[in-house]
């Protein structure tokens, strides 16, 4: 027998839900609507809320005036190569720890998990001076590289227990009627494994598109993501409220796109299998 | 049937990311550890010179260490029980009969996809300027003095602006928790007469005090170094009032440039880091056992 839903509760929460579920996205919502206003009306008190001037100006302005899709580029090319390598480096040791597991699987993983621990700031003097010496800083490659190493544990993990969960009969069953290594992997596994795949790349690309710590650090101008870009902003010149919006609702729309497909991974990946 | 050369198979390709993860960890960490026992810093080159453990007397009795500990330590707690205690109701919430849930949900979520330094200047100009933002005229819309956020409350302000980033990765972890709390239990007891609050005390909390010591764990190993919100917000500042341990090693490395003293900070990092891993690793671990 299923629980009886009065009408009237579920009036009273439906309310409730939409009152909260609009209040937290307010902000967003808010910055959107910023970013079609002109400059004098973004800041203008008392506040319009839908009856303004809609202009699309500032996004013209905004890539006029500060090259804004040279960072999307930065982020599109550091996001991505950065998950892609990661991906690339991980698929065979998640595969290998699911499917061959020794005595030390559990503490390499565990292990790797502990690397994710470390704060950042704790190596950040090292690493400035390493990519200062080697000419990493403000490269691409640098940030390619350290956002890639950031993100390993995690990508590691994540397969892993997608992994995990392909029964091994099949592989057994495949392997019986004498199927290869190369095409059990092709045949079998490929396509079993890429709902996992798929979700550890787009996890993934948002985690490594919204990192802020390395990307403030070790970039400035040349190779700066839309992050660092966007900060740029938090030095008053001027009022620019309205083309801060712009760019900003820029650069968050991919990723809140991308971000609600993968809401029931994101649990997944950033317990590292705690909750599912 | 793992036969040797499946087991050769195994190893070499679990090599390659093992390798990098122990050269990622140990090579930088080594080298933090070295320049922390250096007087080295950036603007004085050619004076590196051996000083021991004189790095870390210097930060930990730093006036500046004790604060930032402090800011580090209020900043953690409050999100953490600003996000919590906001999270269940609003996961229990979530968990009713609600029209258009999927719709809400996605509003929920959305604030954790926004990268911060775009949330913090949102909130920093459009909200919280104390002339112009929105919280403004709502304060004078009720004849209240506006608050200048960032000069009057500035670690508030920064919790606050933490606190909407994290709440909807609360929510979503104790959601998904509650959704897999088997129904009859609840029916059961219900059918037994007990009342919502009772059934919520004795079978519902319990089954969330897994979830919420996850999202306790995972939410402070990132708080400990929350950087961007205060790099962009306050800078650290007025004072120290927003400088937390990330902060202040970031401007002692890249600001004042002394390698030696930013060194010893980040050990002390990495210790405060680790005894929260140490017990998250446990948690996961007994996971992988089940």
């Amino acid at each position: 027998m299923a629980r009886m839903v009065t009408t009237q509760r579920k009036v009273i929460s439906t309310a409730a839900a939409w009152l909260v579920g609009f209040l937290i996205f307010f902000p967003i919502l808010w910055m959107v609507l910023a970013s079609f206003k002109t400059e004098l009306e973004a800041f203008a008190i008392p506040p319009s809320f839908l009856f303004f001037h809609w202009t699309t100006e500032n996004y013209v302005t905004v890539q006029e005036r500060s090259d804004y899709l040279h960072h999307a580029l930065n982020s599109i090319l550091i996001a991505g190569g950065s998950t892609l390598i990661a991906m690339l480096i991980a698929i065979p040791a998640a595969w290998s720890m699911a499917f061959s597991p020794t005595k030390r699987t559990k503490d390499i993983l565990l292990w790797m998990l502990s690397t994710k621990m470390m704060p950042p700031v704790g190596v950040l003097v090292p690493i400035y001076l390493i990519y200062r010496d080697f000419g990493l800083l403000d490269t691409r490659t640098g940030l390619i590289f350290i956002l890639c190493l950031g993100n390993l544990p995690i990508v590691i993990w994540m397969l892993f227990t997608y992994f995990k969960e392909i029964p091994k009969d099949i592989l057994e069953a495949a392997r019986m009627d004498g199927a290869t290594i190369g095409r059990e992997l092709v045949y079998v596994l490929t396509p079993m494994a890429i709902p996992g795949l798929a979700s550890t790349l787009l996890l993934n690309l948002i985690l490594a598109w919204n990192e802020a710590f390395w990307t403030l650090n070790l970039s400035t101008l040349e190779a700066a993501p839309l992050t660092t870009f966007i900060a740029s902003y938090s030095s008053p010149e001027g009022l620019f409220w309205a083309k801060l919006s712009a760019a900003s609702t820029l650069a968050i729309a991919p990723i809140l796109v991308l971000g609600w497909f993968s809401q029931r991974q994101l649990v997944r990946g950033l317990t590292f299998g705690a909750v599912k | 049937m793992a036969t040797q050369q499946t087991q050769l198979l195994a190893r070499t390709l679990l090599t390659p990311a093992v390798a990098l993860l122990f050269i990622w960890m140990i090579v930088p960490l080594a080298l933090t550890l070295y320049f922390a026992t250096l007087h080295y810093n950036l603007l004085d080159p050619g004076s590196e010179s051996f000083v021991g453990l004189e790095n870390f007397r210097y930060f930990l009795t730093d006036p500046a260490f004790l604060a930032s500990l402090q800011n580090t330590l209020v900043l953690v707690g409050s999100v953490l029980a600003i996000t919590i205690v906001l999270g269940v109701p609003l996961a229990l919430l979530l968990d009713q009969q609600v029209v258009g849930l999927s719709i809400v949900r996605l509003m929920v979520i959305a604030p954790f996809f926004v990268m911060p330094t775009v949330s913090a200047l949102v909130w920093k100009n459009l909200l919280m300027h104390p002339v112009s933002g929105l919280f403004a005229w709502i304060a004078k819309l009720f004849g209240v003095p506006a608050i200048d956020w960032f000069n009057d409350a500035p670690l508030f302000s920064v919790i606050l602006i933490i606190s909407w980033q994290w709440l909807p990765f609360a929510t979503l972890i104790l959601l998904t928790a509650l959704q897999s709390l088997d129904e009859e239990q609840k029916e059961a007891a219900e059918m037994d007469g007990a009342r919502a609050v009772s059934t919520f005390i004795y079978i519902t909390l319990p089954h969330l005090a897994r979830p919420i010591t996850v999202v306790i764990l995972i939410e402070t190993i990132f708080l400990l170094t929350v950087f961007a919100e205060i790099f962009v917000t306050t800078g650290g500042g007025p004072g120290l009032q927003t400088t937390n341990i990330a902060f202040l090693i970031y401007s002692q490395a890249l600001i004042q440039y002394d390698v030696g003293s930013a060194s010893a900070g980040g050990l002390v990092a990495v210790v405060l880091a680790n005894i929260v891993a140490f017990f998250l690793v446990r948690i996961v671990g007994k996971n992988l056992e089940a």
